[in-house]
C-alpha cells in the first residue's frame, strides 16, 4: 500500500510531441502536430469536431502509435506501446466516453489492473481509504462502495479522475470532461484542477466551450484538419481569435426573428412516470407547447428531464396523464406511431440511442426511416436513394467521413452528433424533443444546429429543447420552463428572466418565493 | 480544399438548409443544382464517392484518392479466411501430439483423413453430403447470432423438420413429386420454424435464458421422436416380420431427392442449400427485415429509439433459425435415409454453430466452412478405421478445432486493432 501511496505525488515532468503524423484508412488525422505540456499547467487544446484531437491524446496515452514523430517524456523519447507504458511514465486520460465497469464498485474500479496491496488477494479497504483520502484532498466526492451504476455522470468522471491519481498520473489528458457536467459541476471540476495544479499535475483541456478554456487554461494550442493552425498563452487571445482559429469565420449568436407562435400543438397534462430506481421521476407535468414555438427546458440534471424526453420518445411508461399532439391521444402510442405523427427526437446518449456503431455511415441515415417508402422496394432497401439522402446530409452539415461506407464509430465524437441531428431534422418533423441538441458539437457546427432549429420554428415545428446550457436556452426558446424534481417549477418568457432567476428556480425556488424574498440579487452565474 | 457547402454566401446557404427538408428528391436535386452547380453534382448519385473525397481535406492532402466503392479491407479478409484456416491446421497439429502419444503415426492418421475425405469419388461426394445439412443449420446459426441470440436448438429443430418431412409424404401417397417435395420442405421448415420460435417467444417475452430453453427443446424433441418411432409411425413391414427396429416405412419414391452422381449419396439437396446461402445473404442484407435484424443484434438501445420491435425481431430471428435447421432435417431425410431413423441428426445442430463460426457468420463464408466440416466428419471416420484410435479422440480433435478457429479469430481481431492502432515503423529508429 505504501508503494501506491508514494506512486501518488506527481512526477512527470515536461511532456513534448514533435511532428505527428497519424493517418487512418482515408483520412489524415495528425499530420505534423507539435505539442507540449510543461507541470504546473493547463495546456488547451480546441479544433472542430474532427480536427484530430482525441486521435493526437491517444497517442500521447499509448492507445495509438504514431506514423512518424516523437514523444518526449522529460527529455527521453519513448515509445508507447499500451496506455499501461504511458500511464507507468506517469500520463493518466478521462476519455470522452468513460471506461468504467459498471456492475462494480467505485473502488474496485479503481484497483482494476494493478497489483493488490495484499498479495493475491484484493485490498478493497485498502483502496477504499484510499479513495476517500483522494476525494478528500482534492475535492472529488464520491462513496467508494457504491457501485458505478448507481452514479450520475459527474460522479462517475470523478471516479475516472481518482483513478488517474490514483495511478500516479502527473499529466491527466481531459477530453472533453466538461461536455456532460451542469454548470455547478463544472465549477467543482474546475476547484478540483486548481488543487491538482498546486500539487504540480499538469493538464490537457479538451473543450468546445471557450469560456471553459479562457477560464481555467495557461496555454492554447488549435487544430484544423489535422495541423496546428495557432498557439499561444490564453490571456494573450480573445474568444474571437480563437473561433477565427477554429473555423475561419466569424459565428454569431443565435437570433431568432420575431414571430407569433400558431396554434396549440402538444399538450402533456399531468405526466407522471416512474424512474429507473423505483422513485417517482415524474410528478405531474403540464405543458404545451404551439407550432412554431421553442420551448426550453431547463434544470439540473436528474430531476426529471431525461425521463421526461424518454417518456415522449416512447421509450418509458407513463404511470398516468395523457399527452396530446395535435389532438391525437399518443400517451401509449408505438414508437412508429409517433413518428408517423410528426413526432421525432434527438436522444441525450446519442451514442447509445442514436445511431448503431457497427452499422456503416450510410447505414445509419435511415435508421429510422428504412421502412418509409422512400427508402425501401418492397422488402428490399433502396441504397440508392440511402446514398443520395446520406450525401446531402453530410455535404450540409459538413460532416467528415471518409466515405458513406466506414462504419460510424470511426467518425469523431462531434461528427457522430451531427449525422444524427442531421438525420432527424431532415425528417421534417412537427414536433421535435431535442436533448442537449449541441453536447460535444464544436462552435461552428453548434450555430448550424441552432439555425436549423430556428428555421424550423419559422416553419411552424413544435420545439421542446432540453439542454444545461442556460446560454442556449435563453438565446433559442420562446419560453423556458424549469424543471425541479420532477414538475415544472415555473415557466418564463423569453427575455423576461435574468440568469440569476433561472439558476434560483433550478435550486427549487419559485417565482414567487422570489419576488417576495426580493432574492433576485443572488450570485451569478458565469 | 474547404467543403464545398462553405463555398455557398450565407443566403445560399439558409435556402440549401431548408431545402434538405423537402421530401421531394427530384424537386430538389434541380433546386440544388441551380443554387450552386457543385452542390447540385453532389445530390445525383453519380460521382458521389469520388466527390467526397473533397469533402476530406485530410484525404485530399494524403494525395491518396479514395478508392471507389468500399475500399477493400484485407484485415477483414484475414480476419475471415486464411485465419480460421490457420487455427485449424495449428489444431491439428497439437491433435498430433495426442496421436504420438496413443502411438499412432499422426502424418499416417492425417493422410487417412485426408484420404477419406477427398481420395475418392464415393469421399468426395460424401464431404458434400455431410456438408449440406451443416450449412443449412449453420444458415439458421447466422440470422440467429446477428440477432445476438444463440440457438443451442437446432439437434431438436433438425428433428421436428425431420418428422413433418418424413410424415407429410407418408400420410400422402400418391401425390406427384413436384406437389410432395415442396410440401415436406414447407412442412419441415414450419415445424422447425415452429420449434425455434418456442425459445423464441420465452425470451422475447419473458427473457428466459435462449441456451437453456433450446437444449430442453432438443430432449423434448428427441424422445417426441422416439415415441412416434416406437409407435405410429413405425414401420409395418418392421412390426409384421417383429425386428422392431426404430425406423419409419420408407418414403414413396416421388419425394426422393434426385441423386447427382450414380452410386452415390450426393444428392440435388446440395444446390437448395447453396441458393439458400446467397438468399439469406441478400435478406440479411439487403432487405429492411435482414437490416432490422442485425440492428437488434447490434444495439437494442438504438434500434428501440428507431422504432424497430426489438422483441418481434428476436422471436423471428429463433424462428428463422428453427425453420433453416427443420429443413436441413427434411433435406437429410428426402435426400438421404428417404426414411425417419433414430441417430438421424448425427450432431448435425451441434457442428453447424461450429460451421458458422468457421465461416465468420456470413453466410457466403459458410459454404466453403461447412464443406471443411463436412470433409473433417467423413475424413475423421477413415481415420478412426485405419488407424484404430476411439472415436472420442475424433471428437476430441473436432473440439480442439472450434477451439482454435475461435481463439485465431479473437487473435486477429486485437491484431487488426493494433495494425490500425500504429506501425512500429520509424518510431523505433528515432531513438
Ligand atoms: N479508429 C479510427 N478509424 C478510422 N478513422 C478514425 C478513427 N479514429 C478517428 N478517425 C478519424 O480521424 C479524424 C480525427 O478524429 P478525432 O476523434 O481525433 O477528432 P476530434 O478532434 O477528437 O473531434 P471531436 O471534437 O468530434 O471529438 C476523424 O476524421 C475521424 O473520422
Ligand atoms: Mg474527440
Amino acid at each position: 500500500m505504501t508503494a501506491a501511496r508514494e506512486a501518488v505525488r506527481p512526477k512527470t515532468g515536461r511532456v513534448e510531441m514533435r511532428d505527428i503524423v497519424k493517418r487512418f484508412p482515408g483520412v489524415l488525422a495528425n499530420s505534423g502536430v507539435c505539442f507540449d505540456v510543461v507541470p504546473g499547467e493547463v495546456h488547451a487544446l480546441l479544433g472542430e469536431n474532427g480536427a484530430g484531437k482525441s486521435t493526437l491524446m491517444r497517442q500521447l496515452y499509448g492507445m495509438y502509435r504514431p506514423d512518424s514523430g516523437q514523444i518526449i517524456v522529460d527529455g527521453t523519447v519513448r515509445n508507447f506501446r499500451s496506455p499501461a507504458d504511458a500511464i507507468a511514465a506517469g500520463i493518466g486520460m478521462i476519455h470522452q466516453h468513460f471506461m468504467l465497469v459498471p456492475t462494480m464498485t467505485v473502488a474496485q474500479n479503481v484497483a482494476l489492473g494493478l497489483p493488490s496491496g495484499r498479495g493475491p488477494f484484493t485490498d478493497t479497504k485498502g483502496v477504499s481509504k484510499e479513495v476517500t483520502r483522494l476525494g478528500n484532498e482534492y475535492g472529488l466526492k464520491v462513496d467508494p462502495d457504491a457501485f458505478v451504476w448507481q452514479l450520475s455522470v459527474g460522479e462517475q468522471q470523478r471516479v475516472e479522475i481518482i483513478k488517474a491519481l490514483y495511478r500516479g498520473a502527473g499529466l491527466v489528458i481531459l477530453d472533453e470532461p466538461t461536455a456532460v457536467l451542469t454548470p455547478q459541476e463544472v465549477e467543482d471540476l474546475f476547484t478540483t484542477f486548481r488543487t491538482m495544479l498546486t500539487e504540480g499535475h499538469s493538464l490537457i483541456f479538451i473543450s468546445h466551450k471557450l469560456y471553459e478554456v479562457k477560464a481555467i487554461s495557461d496555454r492554447v494550442t488549435v487544430l484544423r484538419d489535422g495541423q496546428v493552425v495557432g498557439s499561444g498563452r490564453t490571456c494573450d487571445l480573445s474568444q474571437q481569435d480563437l473561433v477565427h482559429m477554429m473555423v475561419g469565420r466569424e459565428v454569431k449568436d443565435p437570433d431568432p426573428r420575431p414571430h407569433t407562435p400558431g396554434p396549440e400543438l402538444v399538450k402533456m397534462q399531468g405526466l407522471k412516470a416512474m424512474g429507473d430506481r423505483g422513485l417517482e421521476a415524474l410528478r405531474g407535468i403540464d405543458l404545451s407547447i404551439r407550432s412554431g414555438e421553442i420551448l426550453g427546458l431547463a434544470g439540473v440534471s436528474g430531476n426529471g428531464q431525461k425521463e421526461l424526453a424518454e417518456c415522449l420518445a416512447g421509450m418509458r411508461k407513463l404511470s398516468s396523464g395523457k399527452l396530446l399532439v395535435e389532438g391525437h391521444d399518443m400517451t401509449n402510442a408505438t414508437v412508429n406511431e409517433r413518428f408517423d405523427r410528426g413526432m421525432a427526437f434527438i436522444p441525450e446518449e446519442r451514442m447509445r440511442d442514436g445511431a448503431i456503431r457497427e452499422f456503416t455511415v450510410g447505414e445509419n441515415v435511415f435508421l429510422h426511416d428504412h421502412m418509409s417508402k422512400r427508402f425501401r422496394r418492397w422488402i428490399f432497401l433502396s441504397f440508392d436513394r440511402m446514398r443520395e439522402h446520406a450525401l446531402s446530409l453530410v455535404e450540409l452539415f459538413s460532416v467528415k467521413t471518409p466515405s458513406l461506407e466506414v462504419p460510424i464509430k470511426n467518425l469523431s465524437g462531434g461528427n457522430i452528433q451531427k449525422l444524427i441531428m442531421a438525420r432527424e431534422l431532415s425528417r421534417d418533423p412537427f414536433f421535435l424533443v431535442a436533448a442537449q441538441p449541441t453536447r460535444g458539437v464544436d462552435i461552428g457546427a453548434s450555430e448550424y444546429i441552432h439555425d436549423s432549429l430556428l428555421a424550423q420554428r419559422e416553419k411552424g415545428m413544435a420545439i421542446l429543447l432540453i439542454s444545461e446550457d442556460l446560454d442556449e436556452l435563453r438565446g433559442l426558446s420562446d419560453r423556458i420552463a424549469v424543471m425541479y424534481e420532477g414538475g415544472i417549477i415555473g415557466i418564463v418568457d423569453r427575455g423576461s428572466s435574468t440568469v440569476e432567476e433561472l439558476g434560483f428556480m433550478m435550486a427549487g425556488v419559485t417565482l414567487e418565493q422570489m419576488r417576495k424574498d426580493g432574492a433576485s440579487t443572488g450570485k451569478a452565474c458565469p | 480544399m474547404r467543403p464545398s457547402a462553405r463555398s455557398l454566401n450565407e443566403s445560399e446557404r439558409y435556402c440549401v438548409r431548408s431545402l434538405i427538408f423537402i421530401d421531394m428528391p427530384e424537386t430538389r436535386a434541380k433546386l440544388l443544382q441551380s443554387l450552386s452547380p457543385r452542390v447540385g453534382q453532389n445530390v445525383k448519385t453519380g460521382e458521389s464517392r469520388a466527390r467526397l473525397g473533397n469533402l476530406m481535406p485530410s484525404a485530399t492532402t494524403t494525395g491518396k484518392p479514395l478508392r471507389k466503392g468500399a475500399p477493400i479491407d484485407w484485415t477483414k479478409v484475414v480476419l475471415n479466411g486464411a485465419m480460421p484456416l490457420a487455427g485449424v491446421l495449428a489444431a491439428l497439429a497439437i491433435a498430433g501430439i495426442f496421436l504420438a502419444l496413443l502411438k499412432v503415426d499422426p502424418l499416417t492418421a492425417y493422410k487417412s483423413l485426408v484420404d477419406g475425405a477427398l481420395g475418392s469419388t464415393f469421399g468426395l461426394t460424401q464431404t458434400l453430403v455431410k456438408a449440406t445439412p451443416l450449412l443449412l443449420v449453420g444458415l439458421g446459426i447466422c440470422i440467429a447470432f446477428r440477432a445476438n441470440v444463440i440457438n443451442i436448438g437446432a439437434e431438436g429443430q433438425i428433428i421436428m423438420g425431420a418428422l413433418a418431412g418424413a410424415a407429410l409424404p407418408l400420410s400422402m401417397p400418391g401425390l406427384p413429386g413436384f406437389v410432395l417435395v415442396p410440401l415436406a420442405c414447407i412442412g419441415g421448415f414450419a415445424a422447425g420454424a415452429f420449434w425455434g420460435f418456442i425459445p423464441g417467444i420465452l425470451k422475447a417475452r419473458l427473457r428466459v435464458n435462449e441456451i437453456l430453453s433450446t437444449i430442453m427443446m432438443n430432449a423434448i424433441a428427441l424422445q417426441f421422436m422416439n415415441f412416434l418411432l416406437q409407435g405410429p409411425l413405425m414401420d409395418p413391414e418392421n412390426v409384421r416380420r417383429g425386428t422392431f427396429l426404430a425406423q419409419s416405412a420408407r418414403l414413396p419414391k416421388e419425394v426422393w431427392l434426385p441423386r447427382l452422381v450414380p452410386q452415390t449419396l450426393l444428392h440435388s439437396g446440395l444446390f437448395i442449400a447453396i441458393i439458400l446461402a446467397v438468399v439469406v445473404y441478400i435478406f440479411l442484407w439487403r432487405t429492411t427485415i435482414g437490416y432490422q435484424i442485425r440492428a437488434v443484434g447490434l444495439s437494442p438501445d438504438a434500434s428501440g429509439y428507431a422504432g424497430i420491435d426489438v422483441r418481434a425481431n428476436i422471436a423471428l430471428s429463433m424462428t428463422l433459425a428453427g425453420g433453416f435447421a427443420g429443413l436441413a432435417g427434411v433435406i437429410e431425410v428426402i435426400g438421404v435415409q428417404h426414411r425417419l431413423l433414430e441417430g438421424l441428426t448425427s450432431g448435425y445442430g451441434f457442428t453447424g454453430i461450429v460451421a458458422a463460426l468457421l465461416g465468420g457468420l456470413h453466410p457466403i463464408g459458410l459454404i466453403p466452412a461447412s464443406v471443411v466440416f463436412g470433409g473433417l466428419l467423413v475424413g475423421a471416420d477413415k481415420m478412426q478405421r485405419a488407424v484404430q484410435i476411439p472415436s472420442s479422440l475424433v471428437t476430441a480433435i473436432l473440439g480442439m478445432i472450434v477451439l482454435f478457429v475461435s481463439g485465431a479469430g479473437i487473435w486477429a481481431k486485437s491484431w487488426a486493432a493494433k495494425r490500425l492502432a500504429g506501425r512500429p515503423q520509424g518510431t523505433e529508429a528515432t531513438k
